[in-house]
């Protein structure tokens, strides 16, 4: 009886080490996914930076200006002055529009209306 | 060892003999083995408890040992890619009001060389002069070929130079990371932001260390690890900086001004929306100070913050606002201008002969010395001292920056009657144009108190003590609206912002006493919209001179009015003002009076 009490505390014990000692390694490997990934996000970070700083120098105003000047042509983009505050009564109401024929069904089927409607 | 048997044969015989039973000699040697073993397995069983005991105690000493080594180390966060160097380059950002970046880190390379591992440092030195054109060949050489065994080559080197040298295929030339501070809008807030360099270095980091400016003024928060990730927002709008500098040089150019400085500051919180001292530099690339001749000349002078000038004819407003406080009198009362004034030997004189008297509105108007000393005479030097300090002339501005800190107004060392009058046409006291925006806002919010400020304020007004009540602060909105509309700043006017504001030409002071006949510092002290003041623009102009309308002009009425007239025009949209012009809309309707 002793004897089978004995064997069964050393399985135990066995069992419980085991654990011990895959533990240890899961959390050696969780600490190296860490540090691995940390990695990852420091240099995510600073790429993160150079695009911002990047951004910045290529919105600086004298680039701006510079290809406002270039562009006048396309643009036509002048300094903001005060005459160029205006009133909302200035904004014109939106003009109704004609959808275009762009099918020959649509076409048929207006050719139809159009010729239904003058009988 | 004798053993001695259970039934030693003498003693049973023995007992035989007696007639006693030698079974009892048998038990009691039965007996005595049993205690002797019994003894023996006492004693293995004792050592075998003592050990077992040894290896519990040692197994928690073990724990316990371990819990107490945890319990004073430091805890330690899982370790990040850059190497422990003790070295921290990370540096908050700088933004403006709108969130634009104004400055920001930029991971860059540093170059370095190790004399004792190089091949052929003759051929190294001269490539590297080739790649490098600023870089001294012969100085290289010497090191290279010397005894030292580091040698920094540069501190910053871009990715296209890296590669290059790289492609010399020299194992003496090596390179190590670091961050260096990059600032994207070139010259633009160059002399609010100041510059960074770089302190302790190290191959594989730097220490970046603000040198001027906000950068200095702000090292220790920019450098405060828990404040890294949030950057620091400046009051400065950079569209209105990137328009104000715009117009400004274009401005010195026409004018023909050996420097100039522009202040524009809301009235209500004193937030700094743009400052701009020219000539100016790049903080990229600082260049060093001046170490002989005048400071003033060189481009890293803040003539905004730092110039103490005097500013001539825009402190006659300070006089007439005393005595308007004081209830000495009101904007129509007739004062005597008739000149010149005589004190000792000294004479006070007007521009013009304006007449045997005027009223206040128009000694600002007009401009008259004669008629701001006789104000000043009446209130009295007491007064006029007390409110020039309160409007802050007697102490440095509280701006953050550690260059404006140092600049104390140069005040008379004896306030006489003579200082007295003169002051009250600003001769005789030199401040900052930022002191003089500080105090013009004041006049202009209804008389609080503002500490010019260059980070951005969260409220819409940050009113200190009220100094003037706001019925004066009305007045003197007026009489500046007039000086505009009738008087010597007649090309102010912009259409729809009701520009107000005060011109001064002050004749430069000689380095050894006397003025230059032909020199002046031109000053416009502007508001707008006069009627409820927004923003306040100081515009200096150093020796500007342009030919007009037949004359060599360089009073401010021509040459710093006309700048700051443009530059109003320009920057009032871009700070989202409307301009009010009559029939836009806004009705008012106002009772008849019969």
């Amino acid at each position: 009886m002793r004897t089978v009490f004995y064997m069964i505390c050393s399985a135990i014990v066995i069992t419980l080490a085991y654990w011990a000692y895959k533990e240890n390694y899961n959390t050696q490997t969780a600490l190296r996914e860490v540090n691995e990934l940390q990695q990852k996000i420091a240099i995510q970070k600073e790429a993160i930076a150079v695009l911002n700083a990047e951004w910045a120098y290529l919105n600086r105003p004298e680039r701006l200006r510079e290809l406002v000047d270039m562009n006048f042509e396309d643009l036509q983009l002048i300094p903001l002055m005060p005459s160029h505050f205006g009133d909302s009564e200035m904004v014109g109401y939106p003009t109704e529009q004609q959808l275009e024929i762009v099918s020959p069904v649509s076409a048929t089927i207006a050719d139809v209306n159009l010729s239904g409607a003058g009988q | 060892m004798i053993r001695t048997p259970l039934r030693p044969l003498a003693r049973v015989i023995d007992a035989r003999g007696k007639g006693q039973n030698p079974d009892a000699i048998e038990a009691t040697e039965r007996g005595k083995r049993n205690q002797v073993l019994h003894q023996k397995n006492r004693k293995r069983a004792e050592s075998r408890l003592t050990l077992l005991g040894l290896a519990f105690f040692l197994g928690f000493a073990a724990i316990g040992g371990k819990m107490a080594v945890l319990a004073v180390s430091e805890p330690v966060e899982p370790k990040l890619a850059v190497s422990d160097t003790g070295i921290h380059s990370q540096r908050a950002d700088i933004v403006d009001r709108n969130g634009s970046i104004l400055a920001t880190n930029l991971v860059t390379t540093s170059l370095y060389a190790q004399p004792h591992m190089m091949i052929e440092p003759i051929k190294a030195a001269q490539e590297l002069a080739k790649i490098f054109p600023d870089v001294n060949q012969e100085k290289l050489l010497k090191e290279f070929t010397g005894t030292r065994k580091f040698v920094w080559v540069r501190k910053k080197v871009s990715p296209e130079q890296k590669q290059l040298v790289h492609d010399i295929g020299e194992p003496g030339l090596l390179f190590g990371p670091r961050e260096m501070r990059l600032y994207p809008n070139g010259k633009l807030a160059a002399h609010i932001l100041g510059g960074a360099g770089f302190g302790k270095e190290d191959v594989r980091a730097a220490e970046l260390i603000g040198v001027a400016g906000v950068e200095k003024y702000f090292d220790e928060r920019m450098r405060d690890p828990a404040q890294v990730d949030t950057p620091l927002q400046l009051s400065i709008d950079l569209t209105a900086q990137a328009t104000t500098r715009r117009v400004l040089s274009g401005g010195m150019k026409i004018m023909n001004a050996k420097g100039a400085a522009a202040v524009l500051m809301d009235v209500h919180t004193g937030e700094i929306v743009s400052m701009v001292s020219l000539p100016d530099f790049d903080p990229n690339d600082r260049p060093s100070q001046l170490l002989k001749g005048d400071p003033s000349d060189s481009p890293l002078f803040n003539r905004a913050a730092q110039g103490v000038y005097e500013l001539g004819s825009t402190f006659k407003l300070f006089a007439a606002a005393v005595s308007l406080e004081k209830g000495l009198v009101n904007e129509n009362t007739m004062i005597n201008t008739r000149g010149p004034i005589k004190w000792g030997k000294f004479k006070i004189r007007d521009f013009h002969n304006y007449g045997a008297s005027l009223s206040v509105m128009d000694i600002i108007v007009k401009s008259s010395n004669i008629g701001t000393a006789r104000l000043a005479q009446a209130a009295g030097t007491q007064a006029q001292k007390d409110f020039l300090k309160q409007l802050g002339f007697f102490e440095p501005t509280p701006l953050e920056l550690s260059e404006a800190r140092r600049v104390k107004p140069l005040l008379p060392a004896n306030w006489s009657d003579l200082s007295t009058m003169t002051i009250s046409y600003g001769h005789g006291i030199a401040a900052t144009p930022l002191h003089l925006a500080s105090a013009y806002a004041t006049l202009a919010n209804g008389g609080y108190q503002v500490k010019p400020t260059l980070l951005k304020s969260n409220s819409s007004s940050q009113h200190g003590d009220q100094v003037l009540s706001d019925e004066t602060s009305k007045t003197l909105m007026r009489m500046l609206r007039a000086v505009v509309t009738r008087g010597t700043a007649s090309f102010g006017e912009v259409k729809g912002y009701h520009v107000g504001g005060k011109t001064g030409s002050a004749d430069k002071p000689k380095p050894n006493g006397g003025y230059y006949e032909d020199k002046v510092i031109a000053t416009f002290a502007a508001t707008f919209p006069t009627h409820d003041p927004k923003y306040v623009l100081i515009l200096t102009l150093d020796e500007p001179s342009i030919r007009a309308a037949g004359e060599n002009r360089r009073t401010a009425g021509w040459t710093a009015v006309p700048v700051a007239a443009e530059l109003i025009t320009r920057v009032a949209p871009i700070l989202n003002m409307r301009p009010e012009v009559a029939g836009s809309g806004k009705v008012e309707y106002m009772q008849a009076k019969h």
